[in-house]
């Protein structure tokens, strides 16, 4: 199977889409053939949303959506959409990248009760290849918490087979300027994240 | 040259390529891209948003018969809000090319309900193309024109959630002019209802004009295989499913889903032992194939009918293996439903309606929402408009404690005449337009009520007030959809009110451009006048959570300083940070 598939996952208004679309961006410039598609509910913000990205070197890639257990990677923003769509990772030699940070759904009922906290542990203890990172503290560190998409980007381009440079020139290219010295710099912090 | 594109965004390059002169639809989801992208790269089409989709396909309809391609986009449900001028386009036919995008959405994303358009295509008599890739949005948008024109029938191009929002490699073109048709006043072809006895053969005569053409035409590909047992007849982006997860069944893949090619269909199916019908949405193709005497079918009973298909999908219908599912066993899977905008105008409404316990009568927008934890006060919804005609349906079966709630876009849609209708009917209607200047729910499109146009020129701004009044409505309140006391207040007057009463909630959406841009000073909580009352927290503000001492904080880039949060504070301990500073 030649096809790199991920899914990243996370809260409308955390920027998965966007660390999606920069991934297919990188991948078309690099010369895959590449289909994405997002699934998200009736609103702007605040629910659950799922972006697919599909690459492939040699063959046409047929379908934009992933099937559960063949994500090269899965991509969380947030703990509990890591584990929304944690099956979807390849368990065998996939990975699964997790923001260590919590958003509490506030249209439940009792949600901070009933969240799963331990949502890495558990992962971990099913035998996944679980990376956590502090990603939205990193992005605070650097001066906006919104930024730690392209921190999650950061840790995943190191382990996509697309070249460095591929990556910095896409970024340069779709992030805008006032916002892109601190992008650079979280993708890169990301990247230093897995050295 | 390629360009990586969304499938809406390929329909509007396509569109533009081809020299369309005209594009007019209303905002539903999925087919909102495509006006968006011709409004923002390709103005020189002429891009509209129109009242609702009635009126949209009816400008187009003037437009092609007026010489001009043209293009009309719309969701599954706008169709049928269209359909009145959809059925009968068919009887005049066309000058210029004309192509209507009916975006369905199976698995109900952003909809109310599931529905086939094919079925409506079918009634109505209309072609149907059904792309299955980014790349062929692009292409069958031109073909579809081409097609149009070369059979004077406006053409339905049938996308799906999936296939519009979905992003490709997408070989892209020029534009290339069209010299406009001649428009010829001629009664016996556009005024059909006097002429239908002329015109009702004509319809007959084009679709079996183009049940021939479907036999043969390039829309429909056989992609043969040596190996004989397995057969695929399939349509749209259920094609790419089957690619992947049957690579060596022969496929029959249908471009052009009405009228569908009885003598191919015949001709392929008996190369194979079995032949599976993959189509997502109803068994409009394999129906067909039943009728036809065909047998050696398999399709809905495998495959199933409701929800998107997906590889996965295909693999657990065909035996291949069951794809894992959701972690859940030891851990608490909660959802996470989408829920109102920081700062959103729609809050203090359902906070209103919550306190004052009456029953509400919805409609289509984000504050469907309203029906969700915490407000739990929205308890009505059905389709645009209902809103009114419903609140005045339950008073006649004694709800007299019913609020009708409609957005400024919904009601220009189709809260018009049910509310002309309340009145005349002497109903007591309690009627909130919430008026945020927008079409919120797609995405803040411009509308009427907004003083802009999908260009971004300033048009006149209806005046919604007047317009209420001028129904007969003699209690028309407006008030600052922010002010909660206020709100509540004149709600419970209009609830009171002997007669019908419309209160106008005010205030700008906060996704709008020029909203979104402009310079906010944020609310900060001044910890040592706080005493944890939580009064805050119960305005269910996503900016607002706890530090670790438990205090209220507000996130300062979220915060659209809408007050209400300090409104609700015992201790003035929320203020605009410039005031703290």
């Amino acid at each position: 199977m030649n096809t790199y598939s991920l899914m990243f996952a996370g809260v409308g208004g955390q920027g998965s889409l966007l660390i999606a679309e920069l991934t297919s961006l990188a991948a078309v410039s690099a010369g895959y053939d590449t289909k994405q598609t997002e699934v998200h509910g009736v609103s702007q913000r605040g629910g659950s949303v799922e972006t697919h990205v599909r690459f492939d070197r040699v063959e046409k890639v047929h379908s934009p959506i992933i099937t559960p257990g063949e994500a090269f990677a899965v991509i969380g923003l947030e703990k509990l959409e890591a584990l929304r769509f944690a099956h979807y990772v390849d368990q065998k030699n996939g990975t699964i990248f997790i923001n260590d940070h919590e958003l509490i759904p506030a249209s439940v009922a009792d949600a901070e009760k009933i969240y799963p906290h331990e949502t890495i542990e558990y992962l971990k203890s099913m035998g996944l290849r679980v990376i956590v990172l502090p990603a939205s503290r990193m992005a605070r560190d650097l001066g906006d918490g919104r930024m730690a998409n392209v921190v999650l980007l950061g840790a995943l381009s190191t382990i996509l087979p697309i070249p460095q440079d591929l990556w910095e020139k896409t970024i340069k290219l779709r992030i805008p300027a006032k916002y892109l010295e601190g992008n650079l710099k979280a993708y890169q912090a990301g990247k230093e994240m897995m050295s | 040259m390629r360009e990586f594109l969304l499938g809406n965004e390929a329909i509007a390059r396509g569109a533009w390529e081809a020299g369309v002169k005209f594009v007019s639809g209303y905002p539903g989801t999925p087919s909102t891209e495509i006006i968006e992208t011709l409004a923002m790269r390709f103005p020189e089409t002429n891009p509209r948003w129109s009242a609702n989709e009635k009126v949209a396909f009816e400008e187009g309809m003037g437009a092609a018969i007026g010489g001009l391609r043209v293009l009309v986009t719309m969701k599954h449900v706008g169709l049928n809000v269209a359909a009145d001028a959809f059925m009968v386009f068919p009887y005049s036919g066309t000058n210029g090319g004309f192509v209507v995008i009916s975006a369905d959405d199976p698995g109900m994303h952003s909809s109310q309900n599931e529905q086939d358009n094919r079925y409506l295509a079918r009634v109505g008599k209309v072609p149907v193309l059904e792309p299955s890739d980014a790349q062929e949005c692009h292409d069958f948008m031109i073909a579809g024109l081409e097609l149009s024109e070369q059979f004077k029938s406006p053409v339905m191009l049938r996308t799906t959630t999936r296939l519009a929002h979905h992003k490709g490699l997408v070989e892209v073109g020029e534009r290339r002019e069209v010299e406009k048709k001649e428009f010829v006043r001629d009664a016996k072809r556009f005024s059909v209802p006097i002429y239908r006895l002329i015109r009702r053969p004509e319809v007959e005569k084009t679709l079996n004009a183009l049940t021939a053409y479907a036999e043969t035409c390039s829309f429909n590909r056989m992609e043969h295989n040596d190996n004989k047992s397995i057969g695929v007849v399939t349509s749209g982006i259920a094609y790419q499913y089957v690619k992947e997860v049957m690579p060596n069944a022969g496929v029959l893949r249908l471009g052009m889903t009405f009228p569908l090619p009885a003598n191919l269909l015949r001709e392929f199916c008996s190369q194979y032992e079995t032949v599976y019908v993959i189509e997502e949405g109803e068994p409009f193709i394999e129906e067909y194939m039943r009728n036809l005497g065909i047998t050696n079918l398999k399709g809905k009973e495998i495959f199933g009918l409701i929800g998107e298909y997906s590889p996965g999908r295909l693999r657990s219908a065909l035996a291949l293996g069951d794809p894992p599912k959701p972690f859940t066993e030891q851990v608490n899977l909660i959802p996470r439903p989408p829920m109102m905008c920081v700062g959103c105008g729609h809050r203090t409404v359902f906070a209103a309606l919550k306190q004052l316990k009456v029953t509400v009568s919805g409609d289509i927008g984000c504050y469907t929402m309203g029906a969700l934890p915490p407000y739990e006060a929205e308890h009505t919804t059905f389709c645009m408009g209902a809103s009114i005609g419903v609140a005045v349906g339950l008073e006649q079966a004694g709800h007299k404690d019913t609020v009708a709630i409609i957005g400024d876009s919904t009601f220009i849609h189709s809260g018009i005449p049910p509310l002309i209708d309340a009145v005349y009917n002497k109903s007591h209607l309690t009627l909130v337009i919430l008026d945020n200047s927008a079409t919120g729910m797609t995405g803040s499109q411009q509308n009427p009520a907004s003083g802009k146009n999908l260009l971004g020129e300033e048009t006149p701004k209806l005046d919604l007030e007047a317009f209420c009044r001028a129904t007969g409505v003699s209690s028309v309140e407006v008030v600052d959809t922010w002010q909660r006391k206020e709100i509540v207040n004149t709600i419970r007057r209009a609830i009171a009110y002997k007669g019908p009463s419309v209160v106008i909630a005010r205030g700008p959406c906060n996704q709008l451009p020029e909203i979104k841009k402009r310079h906010v000073i944020p609310f900060i909580v001044e910890e040592e006048l706080c005493t944890k009352c939580d009064a805050c927290f119960k305005v269910w503000c996503p900016a607002i959570t706890r530090t670790e001492q438990n205090f209220p904080v507000i996130a300062a880039h979220e915060c659209t300083s809408c007050t209400v949060c300090a409104q609700v504070c015992p201790t003035d301990a929320i203020k605009l940070a410039e005031a703290f500073a």
